[in-house]
């Protein structure tokens, strides 16, 4: 009879097979790669909870953590797609100098003088300035990667050495600070977070996105007759969905700002500060809602646009892609010009954070961006790879490196650690791409 | 087939062009009729897989010219190829190893919602009809092409080639890497699309699959065309010395490369 059931079902939905494990992967159609990462990074968060004596895992360090991962995660998600089609851009911390030195003395210097110290529509002008030149950078990289054949290396290579130098030359070497008001907002801090209610909003709102995403997935899959998952499945996928995202910004939301601030927040804004100081929330910062919004972005551009499409495509066979009739050159053109605005991105992240910027700024973010794509599980042999992967791989980057400054271990044994690690994690993922096979 | 009276669906008119100082090709020419199969032969190096490679856009030719329904055409890579209703299939497939069989089917040509996203369920739903056609047996349209078999490979191959109703269909070596069954489809497969007016270039070194099912073959030899015939006219033998000597037997007519008396 079970048997029976079994028969007319699989007609309309997945066959499911093996143990209660295999049962719910297959039911669920997870990613399995995807799950081992968030696996990891909850015993290396578990592991430096215990070593740091109880540091770690608390709302004040997870706060920070998401604030110092923004800028890495975000130039991870482009790096993906550079990667996926067999290339690598090892100029985006140079990038990144120069485009912060460059919007520094556009928001300094410049623009106060034609708007008036201040104006409101400054930091957007800014941003805005940066994410376009940044693009213009990427894009002369991607000419002459994709039109005069120069190998991406190379190219990337010279361009680390050219935009370093660049972002020296904007002032001489000279720091530019102290940045305009609102657009340090872009950093974080206290006042650059969005507060307990706005979280929850944002929270609310993500996860009407998910319930709605899954239900219209079902409803195109039955428009087609497809096979579909089974309802408990879907209703798992929902809630663990909407876990993340109310549990993330309960965290965040259990993050006051610190004692003083808050005192003199409340002094100004005429508030009785009661008994054992006065609580407020720092909520989501909008570092983190920006580098979520550009991994929601990204990731759609990656799966559900012609230009996504054709970036795997040609990362996975390029004479195919060409025969195919799409025009390669010009994809490869696009990609780098995106990885180029998105470095302006985190460019305005990295110095309103910092309230300057500097010309060294960005020193080494290549090699974190790529090792954060890496250990993301983007292939380097080409054609595989995920955004949301690349930024899961962003953070397991800087819990390394918060959790061993937590534990008071010195600088030169850090970058030992993450090396290390680095080289371990691509290790196992080859180990699993083998079994997979 | 009246093809006197008919217009030719292809003239390739000495065509050339050379790698490096070395001729590949070499004022080759040979036409096309619609609902034709023309059998291209030759040694490894002839020189065919070239020619077709400059009809499909792949190369550009050096000199010659291409006429579609006896107009110039402006064939300078393969997306100017498809906009004229040619389609290949390529010896090395030209598959996308990393994406699923509809993903592939629709590379280059990808269907779209309203708000111009990709329509995944839709071309799924396209590929699996077309699959059906092709290879019944086909189940595996969520996994990415590399783990599919060879013969599951060469359908999503030639079903991305017949998908967007192709007028010219150039077949590279099309079952080198079948079994018998499937070959069988394959041949199947031709005369069906030959019975719809589609025109077929069909090159293999198999003389027997040629003969099985060309109107025509061309041979060529050191990047030239040694002659044509038509199938009924000479033996297969006459048509191994063309191959193997550049012999022209009487039944052909003799190109540029035919060995002289």
């Amino acid at each position: 009879m079970a048997e029976q059931n079994a028969m007319t079902n699989s007609a309309n939905s997945l066959t499911i097979e093996g143990n209660p494990v295999q049962r719910f992967l297959a039911a669920t159609e997870v990613d399995t790669r995807l799950l081992g990462m968030v696996g990891a990074l909850l015993l290396i968060w578990i592991g430096f909870h215990f070593m740091s004596g109880g540091l770690f895992i608390t709302p004040r360090n997870l706060w920070n953590l998401s604030v110092q991962t923004s800028s890495v995660a975000i130039m991870a998600t482009g790096m993906v797609l550079v990667i996926v089609t067999r290339n690598i851009d090892l100029s985006v911390g140079s990038i990144l100098g120069v485009l912060a030195m460059l919007m520094g003395v556009m928001q300094v210097e410049f623009l106060p003088r034609m708007l008036g110290l201040g104006h409101p529509a400054i930091w957007i002008l800014t941003t805005a300035f940066g994410i376009a030149v940044g693009a213009l950078i990427g894009g002369v990289q991607g000419t002459i990667i994709a039109y005069l054949r120069v190998p991406a290396f190379v190219v990337t290579l010279g361009g680390m050495l050219v935009w370093r130098g660049a972002a020296w030359w904007v002032t001489s070497g000279r720091t530019v600070a102290p940045l305009d008001t609102t657009f340090q907002l872009m950093g974080g801090g206290p006042a650059g977070s969005i507060g307990s209610t706005m979280s929850w909003i944002v929270a609310g709102v993500a996860c009407l996105g998910i319930v709605a995403y899954l239900v219209y997935a079902r409803r195109q899959r039955r428009r087609f007759n497809f096979p579909l998952r089974p309802v408990w499945a879907e209703v798992v996928l929902g809630l663990a969905g909407c876990g993340i995202a109310l549990g993330a910004v309960a965290v965040f939301n259990a993050y006051p700002w610190p004692v003083r601030i808050a005192a003199s927040y409340a002094a100004a804004n005429d508030i009785a500060v009661p008994e054992g100081g006065l609580f407020i929330s720092h909520g989501i910062a909008l570092p983190v809602l920006i580098a979520i919004a550009v991994g929601v972005i990204m990731t759609f551009l990656a799966t559900r646009t012609r230009f996504g499409r054709y970036v795997f495509a040609l990362g996975g066979n390029p004479e195919a892609a060409e025969l195919a009739g799409i025009n390669t050159r010009w994809v490869t053109v696009k990609i780098f010009m995106l990885m180029g605005a998105l470095c302006g991105i985190a460019a305005s992240i990295s110095s309103a954070r910092l309230n300057a910027a500097t010309n060294s700024m960005g020193t080494l973010d290549e090699l974190y961006v790529i090792a954060a794509a890496v250990i993301g599980g983007t292939s380097l042999s080409g054609g595989v790879g995920t955004i949301v992967g690349a930024m899961i791989g962003a953070l397991v980057m800087q819990s390394l490196q918060s959790g061993m400054v937590l534990m008071g271990l010195d600088s030169p044994l850090q970058s030992i650690v993450v090396g290390l690690v680095l080289v371990l994690a691509v290790w196992l993922d080859t180990l699993y791409r083998n079994r997979a096979k | 087939m009246s093809q006197s009276v008919a217009k030719p669906l292809v003239e390739l008119d000495d065509i050339s062009i050379a790698f490096g100082g070395i001729k590949a090709v070499d004022r080759a020419s040979v036409d096309l009729y619609p609902g034709e199969v023309v059998g291209l032969l030759g040694h490894n190096g002839a020189g065919k897989s070239t020619l077709i490679k400059i009809l499909s856009g792949a190369y550009r030719r050096d000199g010659g010219e291409i006429r579609i329904d006896g107009e110039t055409a402006t064939i300078n890579n393969p997306r100017d190829a498809k906009a004229y209703g040619i389609e290949t299939i390529y010896q090395t497939l030209a598959v996308a190893d990393n994406v699923d069989a509809a993903a592939n089917l629709f590379l280059g040509r990808e269907l779209t919602t309203a708000i111009g996203t990709l329509d995944d369920v839709a071309m799924e739903a396209k590929a699996r009809e077309v699959m059906g056609r092709l290879n019944p047996n086909f189940r595996r349209f969520k996994d990415p092409v590399k783990a599919l078999s060879g013969g599951q490979r060469q359908s999503v191959a030639i079903a991305r080639a017949i998908l967007f109703n192709a007028r010219i269909l150039i077949m590279d070596e099309p079952t080198a890497a079948l079994g018998p069954q499937e070959t069988q489809q394959v041949a199947d497969l031709i005369k069906q699309l030959k019975s719809e007016g589609i025109g077929i270039f069909l090159i293999s070194h198999d003389i027997h699959d040629v003969f099985d099912l060309a109107d025509r073959v061309c041979v060529m030899k050191n990047g030239q065309v040694v002659g044509t015939a038509k199938t009924t006219d000479v033996t297969k033998d006459e048509v191994l010395g063309m191959i193997i000597m550049g012999k022209c037997p009487p039944g052909a007519i003799p190109g540029p490369g035919a060995m002289r008396a």
